[in-house]
């Protein structure tokens, strides 16, 4: 709004000043602010009611991932300019701790070679026992899966998001609740999707629990990965009789209830257990998890589309 | 073309591509977990230089193409930047527009309000709400981000938004009596 730029002053001494009045272009100015910025927040708020109650393949969100698709272009447009200096920064910030990561990384190679050799056989030797007994699994990873590799496109912009979005949609086979990976681990699942775009709802979400087992316990201890406090992620409803030690791997269970069945299949990697905590008035035992996911960082993913259709539970 | 209409032209323009720039590249930034917003910034010096009608309007729409483009639940961050418009835009309008300051005090001011909003109404939709993260371990290093993008963005929003009414200025003093 204008100030009033004139300036007029009064000269000579008993004029009788009348009472100041409001300047009617100023109220109407007033009533006109007040009823637009009051029909833009009621708006808002019918948007808010109206898209939080509404099923995910209602108007709204079809009109959200209208927009969505109409954005993406610019997105990937975006993206590709700045990839060389985000890459040229990553370079040059990994050169910092490159040889302690060097060290670390040559040692943990040794340990996973020694691993990859017993696995291997013991993959060869269960191969061969199902196919004696004639064993019929659900879809199994990562061999019943197509992987679609993509781009991350946006990620969580503050920390209340845990979703990011990535550069393929259900013109690629993605379909909802598809689990998504990197090389290192799970990182999440797709929850809402357009043609050429899909939202991932990060492990690190509040919303998110995977049924997770601890593959080197001797009790076959599992649980449901969560996020903790701080945002970390912990093995939650784990038994206090349940063996679980510091170090050991934590992988997706799959489905382990026909209640309940899981939308991740079993074995993706998830994490190391850092820390076992029990207390004698809880009856589960406290698994704090360092994800092998960097989820602050992620460039790109690999969607998982099952090649079989899962189980239907009768 | 009239001056309205050329002003909302040059904002739907500038805030698209801060809305896209915001989602792609800016989202990714964390430096000592703040997360610099383009778009918050943007839109401030476009509401401190065009008032609270215009603000509030660019806020709504910025707000609602940034809902869209994220996922979100549509209106959630139309809400809020339709209230920082407005507000910002009436500081300009009265109090902010001729004071060097301004830009400053209003994105350090507007950051930290935003935050404590955006908690807020997070926790009233029953959705995930981390009053930790946003308020202790993000919020300082978000205002010192914001402040550093508030000198670029200030300076390229003065060269696109010429001031508004350069024909209302003070050109004579008239004296009466």
């Amino acid at each position: 709004m204008a100030r009033n730029r004139s300036v007029s002053a009064v000269l000579g001494g008993s004029v009788s000043r009348p009472r100041p009045q409001p300047f009617p272009s100023r109220s109407r100015s007033a009533i006109r602010r007040r009823v637009v910025v009051g029909a833009l927040v009621v708006l808002s708020l019918v948007l808010i009611t109206a898209s939080f109650r509404e099923p995910a393949n209602g108007f709204l969100h079809r009109v959200g991932g209208g927009g969505a698709t109409v954005l993406r272009p610019f997105e990937v447009a975006a993206e590709r300019v700045a990839r060389p200096f985000r890459d040229a920064y990553g370079y040059m910030a990994g050169l910092v701790h490159a040889k302690q990561e060097n060290e670390r990384l040559r040692a943990e190679l040794d340990q996973a070679r020694q691993q990859a050799n017993l696995g291997r056989s013991a993959v060869r030797e269960n191969d061969q026992l199902r196919a004696a007994l004639g064993f019929i699994d659900s879809p199994t990873f990562p061999r019943d899966f197509r992987a679609v590799n993509t781009r991350v496109l946006g990620a969580p912009a503050s920390p209340f998001e845990q979703q990011v979005i990535i550069a393929a949609g259900s013109n690629d086979g993605i379909r909802l609740n598809a689990p998504v990976i990197t090389q290192d681990g799970l990182v999440g699942l797709v929850t809402a999707l357009t043609g050429s775009a899909s939202q991932v709802t990060l492990l690190t979400d509040e919303g998110s629990a995977v049924p997770a087992l601890d593959l080197d316990s001797s009790t076959n201890a599992g649980g449901l990965v969560r996020r903790g406090q701080g945002g970390s992620l912990i093995l939650d409803r784990v038994p206090t009789e349940a063996q679980v030690s510091q170090g050991d791997q934590i992988v997706t269970a799959g489905s382990r209830s026909r209640q309940f069945p899981s939308l991740f299949p079993r074995g993706i990697a998830i994490g190391t257990v850092t820390s076992v905590g029990r207390t004698d008035t809880s009856p589960w035992t406290h698994v704090q998890i360092q994800p092998y996911v960097d989820f602050g960082s992620l460039d790109s993913v690999i969607v998982l589309v099952s090649k079989r259709r899962a189980p239907v539970l009768p | 073309m009239t001056a309205p209409a050329v002003d909302a032209a040059k904002a739907v323009g500038v805030l698209f591509l801060a809305v896209v720039l915001q989602i792609s590249i800016f989202s990714g930034i964390d430096i000592l977990g703040g997360r610099p917003d383009l778009l918050l910034v943007t839109l401030i010096m476009i509401a401190l230089r065009r008032g609270a009608i215009f603000g509030a309007a660019a806020g709504f729409g910025a707000g609602l193409l940034y809902d869209m483009g994220t996922f979100g639940t549509l209106g959630f961050i139309a809400l809020l930047y339709t209230l920082v418009g407005y507000w910002i835009g009436r500081y300009g309008e009265t109090t902010g527009r001729d004071r060097s300051h301004a830009p400053l005090l209003s994105v350090a001011v507007v950051t930290i309000l935003f935050s404590v909003g955006a908690l807020m109404l997070h926790f009233m939709l029953g959705q995930n709400a981390p009053a930790r993260a946003v308020l202790l371990d993000s919020l300082v290093p978000t205002v010192i981000l914001n402040l550093l993008l508030t000198f670029p963005v200030h300076a390229a929003i003065n060269r696109i938004f010429r001031p508004a009414d350069s024909a209302e200025r003070v050109t004579e003093v008239r004296l009466l009596g």
